[in-house]
């Protein structure tokens, strides 16, 4: 069935946004459980994927949601998955079980005050490191992190591509307000949109080798149940997909897995920036408060302090050498986030002592306002 | 020309990582003799496993397979099979991954009648860590875990399953091959979920500790214990006591999961068109 292209103006929540993306993305499989913030992705999914042929399924728990994505995906289909941060961390085992076989896939975590149960449902920016190291072992890991419902669009389509592209789980990360707050978006006609598809064999089934990639190569992946019986397993495995505990196949394997997405980290790095050429101060900052740095940052400019703003879209892998540049042109870096303190150590290792780098941490579960920031600012 | 258990063999593989004396093999050539039977398409069988000595199966043989995680082969079968129901998609699963880690996935694949065959290789112990306790270990038998003797309960597995919802449950032991093939055949061709337990001997971890002999003692054990339903009914509790109950133990033609939601998708889009 045709999805209907209307391509004004509407209002919609971050989570609604992330669906309809989602769709034009080429989702047709989803598989979640309840858990506030994120319930609207499951729910407007359990509505739409059917009208366009899709499927849904509310599982029995967020490690059997993470598993039937998994499976989904083998069969071919684009899948994802939506959840909040106790949700994620039951995910990660088959996270990582899906990082190793290499299937595509996206999981959608609209983050809310930690750690446990936390404050449901205010919002937090605690799981910035669990998306990096959630799950066990060395593993490549990609994570979108929208500010705004139209960004939210944008990077839950970017997400789909890059995870077929390499074959590849994609967290999206959202905050709470960003899932729930509602802001006008432009939902554009599906052919406005690019698509990628996984790479698929083009060899006949009887030459295939379902992991066969140069080092730092993404390899075909074939549908379950089109002719290429292959197999695959948590184990480390060799070309064939069959389990090898050889050093040499156990080095190439886990080496190409980290090379894979390495290699493409430029098309994969999306960052937005404003009065960095002359800035002396930079605010770095993500999600919602990202937000308000840029609002305060422009409050700062109309004092006359000359402060500039950057905010990593792509919040994995971390965009070292952008921050990098920038703390070689400014005296000193401010991080304000909702947690104790997990990007302004990432930015710090990217900065690498070139200039001062200070976090600001607001953990009561209430978002940072314009205010907070423009206040660091004035001190400089 | 008809097929054999050699057509869905992968050889090279061979020989496979079980103990001299398991009884998983014997399962494994009842399964493959069922498909066999059923002449079915290898590429279109899909064979899932999770973790432990039953959940290395799926690499001996020829289809589309799947290795996963511990407890939840049921839950990657259930994307699957949802998400292509046109394969054949049969779960292998042992009692410690499929009743003990895996329990609420085997309960919900059952109360939602999704049509996956489960076949649960049931040794009623954890092998592939060398010997700890399962839901299936008798009380009073010893493990690792249970030097003085495993206090807790083993739970009839057939009986939770088809208390879920599944459209078939049969029970066979690895004494009773032909048996065993029938009701896997029997099982794959079922509309809806379906659940097969086939008790097995693990003579390595569970019989040496238990004193109960090599292979052959512990298949002659398996054979003399074996009540069919049908003697079955005619016995007292106490009678039955530590005997193992064989036979299909339930047959129900409740409407499967998939075919649900094609009916779904059905009303969904006419739905949207109507409006």
């Amino acid at each position: 069935m045709a999805i209907k292209c209307d391509t004004r103006a509407r209002l919609l929540q971050g989570n609604e946004s992330c669906c309809e993306a989602a769709i034009l993305a080429g989702v047709r499989f989803f598989a979640g459980y309840p858990i506030t913030p994120s319930s609207e992705v499951a729910e407007v999914l359990a509505q739409r994927l059917p009208q366009v042929g899709g499927k849904f399924i509310q599982m029995e728990d967020e490690i059997g949601s993470m598993a039937a994505v998994v499976g989904a995906s083998l069969t071919g289909a684009k899948a994802m998955t939506a959840t909040s941060g106790p949700g994620f961390s039951l995910k990660q085992e088959n996270l990582g079980f899906a990082a190793f076989i290499e299937a595509p896939c996206v999981v959608v975590n609209v983050q809310r005050t930690g750690p446990s149960t936390g404050l449901p449902t205010s919002p937090g920016q605690g799981d910035l490191m669990q998306a990096r190291w959630g799950t066990h072992g060395d593993h490549p890991v990609v994570a979108l992190y929208p500010s705004s419902v139209s960004e939210a669009f944008e990077l839950t389509v970017k997400a789909v591509n890059i995870s077929e592209m390499l074959r590849t789980p994609v967290i999206l990360l959202m905050d709470e307000v960003v899932g729930h707050m509602r802001e006008p978006v432009i939902v554009p006609c599906a052919d406005d949109i690019e698509v990628v598809n996984r790479p698929r064999p083009t060899v006949k089934p009887e030459d295939y080798l379902p992991y066969d990639a140069e080092p730092d190569g993404v390899p075909p992946m074939a549908d379950f149940g089109t002719g290429y019986r292959w197999h695959t397993t948590g184990l480390y495995h060799d070309v064939t997909g069959f389990p090898t505990s050889m050093p040499a196949k156990v080095d190439f394997l886990i080496r190409r897995l980290m090379a894979k997405v390495e290699k493409r980290r430029k098309d994969i790095t999306f960052t937005s920036h404003r009065y960095m050429d002359d800035a002396t101060v930079a605010v770095v900052a993500c999600g919602i408060v990202a937000r308000s740095a840029r609002r305060a940052v422009q409050m700062a400019r109309e004092k006359g302090i000359k402060a500039g703003f950057f905010q990593p879209l792509t919040i994995w892998p971390f965009p070292m050498e952008q921050v990098a540049d920038i703390a070689g042109r400014v005296r000193k870096i401010i991080v304000p986030e909702m947690n104790m303190g997990q990007l302004v150590e990432e930015v710090q290792r990217a900065a690498a002592g070139k200039c001062e780098v200070v976090g600001y941490s607001r953990v009561d579960g209430e978002p940072i306002a314009p205010d907070e920031i423009f206040a660091l600012l004035e001190e400089v | 020309m008809a097929k054999t258990v050699q057509d869905y063999l992968r050889p090279q593989f061979m020989p496979h990582i079980w103990c001299p004396g398991c009884g998983h093999g014997i399962t494994l050539n009842a399964m493959l003799r069922a498909i066999a039977k059923l002449d079915l398409d290898k590429d279109k069988v899909c064979v899932v496993s999770g973790i432990g000595c039953a959940s290395r199966l799926p690499g001996y043989v020829d289809f589309n397979t799947l290795h996963t995680t511990h407890g939840r082969a049921i839950a990657f079968a259930t994307g699957i099979k949802l998400a292509k129901p046109e394969l054949t998609v049969i779960v292998v699963t042992g009692d410690g991954d499929g009743a003990a880690i895996g329990g609420n996935h085997l309960i919900h694949a059952a109360r939602r009648n999704i049509g996956l065959t489960v076949v649960m290789f049931n040794n009623a112990i954890y092998g592939m860590t060398s010997g700890q306790y399962s839901p299936m270990t008798p009380s009073g038998k010893t493990a690792t875990t249970a030097p003085y003797g495993n206090i807790e309960r083993d739970f009839d597995i057939c009986k939770l399953v088809q208390a879920a919802g599944a459209n078939y449950v049969a029970r066979a032991t690895v004494a009773q091959p032909r048996q065993l093939s029938t009701y896997i055949e029997r099982a794959i061709t079922t509309k809806g979920f379906a659940f097969v337990e086939a008790q097995c001997m693990c003579p390595t971890y569970y019989g040496r500790r238990n004193k109960l002999g090599g292979p052959v003692e512990m298949l002659d054990m398996l054979r003399k214990n074996t009540v069919t339903m049908q003697a079955a009914a005619k016995l007292s509790p106490e009678e039955l006591r530590g005997k193992i109950i064989t036979g299909e133990l339930h047959k129900a033609e409740d409407p499967e999961y998939c075919e649900l939601y094609d009916d779904l998708i059905r009303r969904a889009q006419e739905e949207v068109a109507g409006k």
